[in-house]
């Protein structure tokens, strides 16, 4: 187990240091200017503000200096907010993002499970179309369609909620509503299949044939082996959640990462694109260590090592 | 809007500056507003702001949300007012100003303080424009607006010379002598410009890094001060009164909560729903809905937008086809069914309603008209004129504009337009973000380019400016010795001559436009703001700073 975990996390930062390079050089194949003033300076003026900046070295030397500073522990500086450090720049706004992306993910797998749970159970019933038509729209219907309808119909004309802004639990009810339609539609339909399914196979028959009631036949022995597959997709679903969505955020004034990453590529702010990218990608590694380890938590019979016992 | 006629007669005769009065209701009605400063009603204000405070160091903002906060908790020498004039304000009353224009001395008044206390002296303007000029500081609009105009600037920054060479000294304690490269008619407005304030050096240097990265981290000497700022990521800050502020008896408001909204429908929602009292500017596809709303305030922004013609192209290299495009757009079509939100027709390079005549008061555009308008009729000789020129009857042109939508409606009306009425053209668009199109700008990596302008100062020659050969913003090979002559005498030989001066400006236009068509002028941008009917005084300016919230009283 140990082994396996150590021989994994060599694997991750051989990953990450794989990501930081690609991304450093696609970033540099971006064309554009990161100083927002450009149209305003004289080539002199830009060539000493590009020196100040260490844009006017080649490449390669960029990326070693880049590489040598990350390594450091030194994300570089913004541009766009105006020589702020990238690290504080992140852990100022990645606390509403994964705020909203946890309570979206709880909210969303645990509703979508139960939605599944009972399509699968009390098939081709109404409440099977029922959770179905929901498991389509959420997925179908886009993001900022569905939070703007939730803005304008909950907030504005019934004025239930804050209509934007984040100062408190209430500001993110609407938000983490918006952000949790997918994760329930996701985590509905697979429940549903998988349930079918397992709900199908030998050892549940067996349990029905020693008497265990419907519910306990449901989720004590079904529900386990039926969430592999979803445990196989909310992993990184979780990830792209925690990590900001540019809609919702926008719609409802929210001081998030999802927000400030897209603008950061708009205006060629280098240093916040790489710190961000390496966040994400950091964390996704992250997660699918962490749900290849629930797997065998879940289900015996998977065992991380591979290998004999 | 109606009723509100003779109120805009009555402020056109009274106003000096003739032009900057058609600001709409609200600014009309402001007149008098600290007077009634006694009303019971709660002096509170919720503004929604486009984006975050990128920086609250003068030397560093490039920005009008930055340069908008400064320009309310911080103050420089003059201030503009509603009527786009500058008037004085940290300064104790006009300076003083030598026979040949080059050096201005001003008084600084004497109750003027920080917020620490300690008093604004001659030596933080010089503290604070010698730092802005330091090439290590990363400050972009103090060479921007220092260098050719303030003596010694350029030497600084490029040429390292000593920082204390500055044409900006502080005779005593509360005296500053400011000398320049050259007269310059507009350097008082100019003094509004935050980059221009004043830094207390003992604060500045005691914060070191830390220096405005936050509220408390900042001293102020404005109107109000700015309370719960954590730094440049905040999305929500406050306002809250300064009450050691020289003129705060004339200061209404006690707090202003500003949040940060980057979706338009949401601006609008928020104030629909009576969480904010001031929206930020309307997306052109809101302002329909709103005609003729009382709340909505409408102004005509000096901001054009064109169309270079990169001239390095053979076929744009030629006039008569630069002709035949500028004369084929419609652009009151354009106006009325694409943009749809009040904004006009340009039929020129510097706009409408935003200079004057120094001596008889007229705008701009009175002495100069309209020039390459509509014409397809005009256009289609012109072109096959051109393509005989050339020897072809085939034009292709690459199109480069932005990836807005409004951008991309736009310049697909343009391309269809151009397409229908000059046979033979065809022309590719190309959409990419802001920053890509200006770093192709630069390398000129274009052939057409739909680009806007907005002016740093109160002048035609923030316009004018553009156009000289190689100039910094030039960047489409146009060169013209007549135009670049007649730039050099109204910056040298007519300095002192505001109105030989003017004149020459717009013979400059004419020459741009009606000799060269070296540009296609499109439409010149109007502002749409919701602002709650219980405030008064809303005050927008046309250069640098946006909005002045000090008028503003609340009234139920």
């Amino acid at each position: 187990m140990w082994k396996y975990l150590l021989k994994r996390v060599i694997l991750m930062l051989i990953t990450l240091f794989l990501i930081a390079s690609l991304t450093f050089f696609l970033m540099k194949l971006i064309p554009g200017s990161p100083f927002s003033a450009a149209s305003k300076l004289s080539e002199s003026q830009l060539a000493i503000m590009n020196a100040k900046y260490g844009l006017d070295q080649p490449i390669p030397i960029q990326y070693a200096n880049y590489m040598i500073n990350i390594l450091k522990g030194d994300l570089g500086i913004s541009f766009q907010f105006n020589n702020t450090d990238v690290t504080q720049l992140i852990m100022n706004r990645v606390g509403p993002s994964a705020t909203l992306g946890l309570q979206a993910m709880i909210f969303g797998t645990i509703f979508g499970i139960f939605l599944g749970v009972i399509a699968a159970l009390r098939q081709n019933t109404w409440l099977d179309y029922g959770s179905t038509l929901v498991a389509v729209l959420g997925k179908s219907i886009p993001s900022f369609v569905f939070a703007a309808m939730l803005q304008y119909y909950i907030a504005v004309k019934l004025g239930l909620l804050p209509v934007a802004f984040w100062r408190g639990w209430e500001y993110s009810i609407l938000p983490t509503i918006a952000l949790s339609i997918f994760p329930i539609s996701i985590a509905a339909r697979f429940m549903r299949t998988e349930m079918v399914e397992v709900m199908g196979s030998d050892y549940i028959t067996l349990a029905r044939a020693k008497g265990a009631s419907s519910f306990e036949v449901a989720f004590k022995h079904a529900l386990r082996n039926a969430l592999i597959p979803v445990i196989t997709v909310l992993g990184p679903l979780a990830v792209s959640l925690m990590t900001g969505s540019l809609v919702v955020e926008r719609v409802f004034a929210i001081p998030g990462l999802g927000e400030q990453f897209v603008k950061s590529i708009q205006v060629s702010d280098y240093p916040v694109i790489m710190g961000t990218t390496l966040l994400f990608a950091a964390l996704f590694i992250f997660i699918i260590l962490v749900v290849d380890i629930l797997y065998s938590i879940i289900d015996p019979r998977i065992r991380l090592s591979g290998g004999k016992n | 809007m109606k009723k509100f006629i003779p109120f805009l007669a009555l402020t056109l005769v009274l106003s000096v500056f003739l032009a900057a009065c058609y600001g709409g209701d609200n600014a009309t009605e402001e007149n008098g507003t600290s007077d009634d400063a006694e009303s019971s009603a709660p002096q509170e204000l919720r503004v929604i702001e486009t984006a975050e405070i990128p920086s609250m160091d003068t030397m560093l903002a490039s920005d009008t949300v930055s340069f908008s906060t400064m320009n309310n908790v911080m103050e420089g020498l003059f201030r503009l007012n509603k009527d786009q004039e500058a008037v004085p304000a940290l300064s104790d009353g006009e300076p003083e100003v030598s026979e040949d224009g080059l050096v201005y001395t001003f008084k600084i008044k004497e109750d003027a303080a920080w917020s620490n206390g300690e008093p604004v002296t001659a030596n933080d303007f010089v503290f604070a424009w010698q730092r802005s000029l330091d090439p290590d500081s990363g400050s972009s609009y103090g060479p921007y607006l220092m260098e050719g105009k303030i003596k010694g600037a350029s030497e600084i920054y490029n040429d390292g010379a000593e920082p204390s060479t500055l044409g900006a000294v502080a005779v005593d304690e509360k005296t500053l002598e400011v000398t320049l490269e050259k007269p310059i008619s507009f350097f008082t407005s100019l003094m509004a410009f935050p980059t221009f304030y004043p830094q207390n050096q003992a604060f500045v240097e005691e914060q070191g890094d830390q220096f405005a990265a936050n509220a408390e981290s900042l001293l102020y000497n404005g109107p109000f001060v700015l309370e719960n700022w954590t730094g440049n990521t905040a999305a929500e800050w406050t306002y809250a009164k300064n009450e050691n502020y020289w003129d705060a008896e004339n200061v209404s408001l006690e707090k202003i909560t500003f949040n940060v909204v980057k979706d338009p429908q949401t601006a609008v929602n928020s104030y629909e729903s009576g969480e904010a009292d001031i929206t930020s500017k309307l997306s052109s596809a809101l302002v329909p809905q709103y005609e003729g709303d009382p709340n909505l305030v409408s102004w005509l922004e000096p901001t054009i937008f064109w169309i270079k013609m990169n001239q390095q192209n053979e076929a744009l290299a030629n006039e008569n086809i630069r002709r035949a495009l500028a004369l084929s757009i419609d652009k009151q079509s354009l106006t009325d069914n694409i943009l749809n939100n009040g904004s006009i027709p340009a039929n020129y390079s510097v706009p409408k309603e935003f200079v004057q005549n120094p001596e008889t008061g007229e705008d701009f555009r009175e002495g100069n008209g309209d020039l390459l308008e509509y014409d397809p009729e005009a256009a289609k000789e012109f072109w096959a004129q051109g393509l005989a020129e050339l020897g072809t009857d085939t034009v292709e042109l690459r199109y480069l504009g932005g990836d807005t939508d409004t951008a991309k409606l736009t310049d697909e009306f343009i391309i269809d337009q151009l397409q229908t009425n000059l046979e033979g053209l065809t022309v590719n668009l190309e959409s990419v973000p802001f920053s890509v199109r200006l770093e192709r700008d630069t390398s000129m990596d274009y052939d057409l380019q739909f680009a806007g302008w907005g002016p740093d100062y109160l002048d035609p020659i923030s316009f004018s400016d553009l156009w000289i050969t190689d100039g910094g913003n030039n960047h489409m090979a146009y060169s013209s010795e007549a135009y670049d002559k007649l730039l050099k005498d109204a910056e040298s030989t007519l300095a002192n001559d505001p109105a030989a001066r003017f004149a020459a400006l717009q013979e400059a236009e004419r020459v741009l436009l009606e000799e060269d068509a070296a540009i296609i002028p499109v439409y010149q941008r109007q502002a749409n703001i919701l602002v709650n009917e219980k405030v008064d005084g809303f005050t927008y300016h046309f250069v640098g700073p946006e909005y002045s919230y000090f008028p503003i009283s609340i009234n139920e």
